[in-house]
């Protein structure tokens, strides 16, 4: 999704992680009779292989559609591809030397170096900033609620080139209606100001973009995380003559500490592999300053056609991503083995 | 008094500035589209349009191979959301049902699949289907936006599953229903919501999905509408008017479906996602 969303790609997005609380689901079927006594044990019929067969279409899936790419760029990775031996179908294998070539080259430290900066920036103004909108969500009456969410659903639902497209204008040289406001402020030095002509201004309309686009999903999930909290531990609180922080501090936050985490996880994800808004808005101009590592495998692999050297960056990118989210996934697991 | 007034002032006049920032850049972008090209490029922007046209619509809707690659769009993304949807069903009820070996494993892979960075996995995408020589086929596009939302699929879908009673099945095949006409018959009615939630969500990443097909389909009338729409503000340059109403077209199916859908889809996919 994306999640997306989304997403959203934007879109794209179950929570590996997002679990743990009990939320009753949202279609309650309320009938839970069951008619006869004379149970079968659930697991009985189609006997023991029926699971296996069950999953096997999925795990086959799995397997080709993303182990076989996974393998088959590890192997790109060592080899010699450019447009010669493209057209000319040769393997030739090189070792490791598009490593070497590309973690003794500046520019890729400069790009990694970057993209963590960038990836930083936008998770955590975006866990934030959805945070406030989560709780604001919930302490409004039921009318201005409905109207919040549907601004910040409109915004989740916006498909992500669509959404690059309109900032574009929103942020356009002439005529865009940005410039327009900041002149009309009194900045008037903005009137003509051209957005996409530096690396910081392009990266803030960029960053604007994403955290425009990924506050639906963390203020909504958290939305509903505050309503599974029980009333009475804030009638608790008060008696116990918390105030409003004490009572955030101590009944809030516990319980949304869970989402918390599962959401800034998620949100790392999908900023650092973010790719169309970048890509889209700009190119990863000016003069590459904007380029994060996903467009600068792309840019280098099938862009300069230097197509083991950009497995070997998207091997590599991989790997970040993996160091990134380590503990995160470190803890989901473990978790995951109590529970099973 | 005048404090429990502010205090009941403040969130919703917060949420009232929250909201028009949030709707503001979709309302700019239909605006945009329905205003004659001298509002556009006004000094001053016409906030409301009063002026309306469809001129710009229809500049867009008679671009080079518009429906064609609407139909592309919609069959790429139909079918994955279809397969997946299938596909994820029949291992999410295993997984949510069944307790057998390596079952902790399949779960782990699924979570991890999840994560899979297909951004920068496109060289070797390119490499595989060039080999296949299905490039500017929407046979790989459909297979690999499949695979992009069927761990989704599969680990929500699960949450649902586990929710219904397993009472109802057992009650269901006491009354002489095989296991499979239970789950025809009982389960999937209550799994609804649960679908239309995957359905939403995964229909959002494989009609937003960008570069794949950019990568894999160069030509022009085996694209999809993301890169049309990319493409469509280099072709029209500064035409404003134009390029706002093919980002509404192209955004117009997705807004009408999560509004539609909203209640059900969002609840549905938070319950979900914290039912994992």
């Amino acid at each position: 999704m994306s999640v997306q969303t989304d997403r959203t790609d934007t879109g794209t997005a179950a929570a590996p992680g997002v679990r743990k609380t009990d939320v009753p689901p949202p279609d309650d079927t309320g009938i839970r009779k069951g008619k006869g006594k004379g149970e079968r044990p659930a697991g009985g019929r189609g006997g023991a292989s029926a699971p296996y067969v069950l999953l096997l279409p999925a795990l086959l899936a799995t397997v080709i559609l993303l182990g076989w790419p996974l393998i088959k760029n590890g192997m790109l990775s060592f080899q010699n591809l450019n447009p010669r031996q493209l057209i000319l179908h040769l393997t030739e294998w090189r070792g490791f030397d598009n490593y070497t070539d590309v973690l003794s080259s500046e520019d890729f430290w400069k790009v990694v170096q970057r993209t963590v900066v960038f990836t930083a920036v936008n998770v955590v103004l975006t866990m934030v900033l959805g945070t406030l909108v989560g709780l604001l969500l919930a302490r409004l009456g039921k009318r201005m609620r409905l109207v919040l969410l549907l601004g910040v659903v409109l915004a989740w639902a916006m498909p992500v080139i669509a959404a690059t497209t309109v900032y574009q204008w929103l942020f356009a040289q002439r005529f865009g209606v940005v410039n327009w406001l900041l002149a009309k402020a009194g900045w008037t030095s903005m009137a003509d100001y051209n957005w996409f002509g530096t690396q910081l201004s392009t990266f803030s309309v960029i960053t604007l973009l994403i955290v425009w686009q990924s506050i639906p999903f963390v203020a909504i999930n958290l939305y509903a995380a505050t309503t599974t909290i029980p009333k009475e531990l804030y009638e608790a609180a008060s008696i116990d003559g918390a105030g409003t922080w004490k009572s955030f501090t101590s009944v809030t936050f516990p319980f949304i500490r869970p989402f918390l985490w599962a959401t800034t996880f998620l949100e790392v994800i999908w900023i650092f592999k973010a790719f169309p808004q970048i890509f889209a808005m700009n190119k990863g101009g000016p003069d590459r300053l904007t380029e994060t590592l996903p467009i600068y495998a792309f840019v280098e692999g099938p862009g300069n056609q230097h197509y083991g050297m950009g497995a070997a960056i998207s091997f590599l990118t991989i790997l970040i991503l993996l160091a990134l989210t380590a503990y995160y996934l470190r803890t989901v697991l473990k978790q995951e083995e109590d529970e099973l | 008094m005048k404090r429990s007034l502010m205090a009941r002032l403040w969130p919703n006049a917060t949420a009232l500035v929250l909201f028009v920032v949030f709707t503001f850049p979709v309302y700019w972008m239909f605006a945009t589209a329905l205003k004659p090209t001298g509002d556009i490029i006004a000094d001053t922007p016409v906030f409301v349009p009063t002026d309306i046209t469809f001129d710009h619509f229809q500049k867009a809707l008679e671009a080079d191979h518009f429906w064609t690659l609407v139909g592309n769009s919609l069959t790429v993304t139909v079918l994955a959301v279809v397969f997946s949807l299938v596909i994820g069903l029949l291992a999410s009820f295993a997984l949510a049902r069944m307790r057998f070996k390596g079952r902790r494993g399949f779960l782990l892979t699924f979570m991890i699949a999840q994560m899979a960075p297909w951004e920068v996995m496109v060289i070797a995408i390119y490499m595989i289907v060039r080999d296949a020589d299905l490039l500017n086929s929407l046979i790989p596009l459909t297979a690999f936006y499949m695979i992009m939302v069927l761990p989704f699929t599969i680990l929500t879908l699960r949450g649902y599953v586990a929710a219904v009673p397993k009472e109802l099945e057992e009650s269901a095949m006491v009354d002489g229903c095989t296991r499979r006409q239970a789950f025809v018959k009982v389960i999937f009615p209550l799994l609804a919501p649960g679908l239309m939630a995957t359905s939403l969500f995964g229909f959002i990443t494989a009609w937003n999905e960008f570069p794949l097909v950019l990568i894999l389909n160069k030509d022009a009338e085996k694209q999809t509408l993301p890169l049309w729409l990319s493409s469509f503000e280099t072709t029209f340059g500064d035409d404003w008017g134009a390029t706002m109403a093919a980002a509404s077209l192209f955004a117009i199916p997705i807004l009408v479906l999560f509004v539609y859908l909203q209640r059900k889809a969002v609840s549905g996919l938070t319950s979900g996602a914290v039912k994992g």
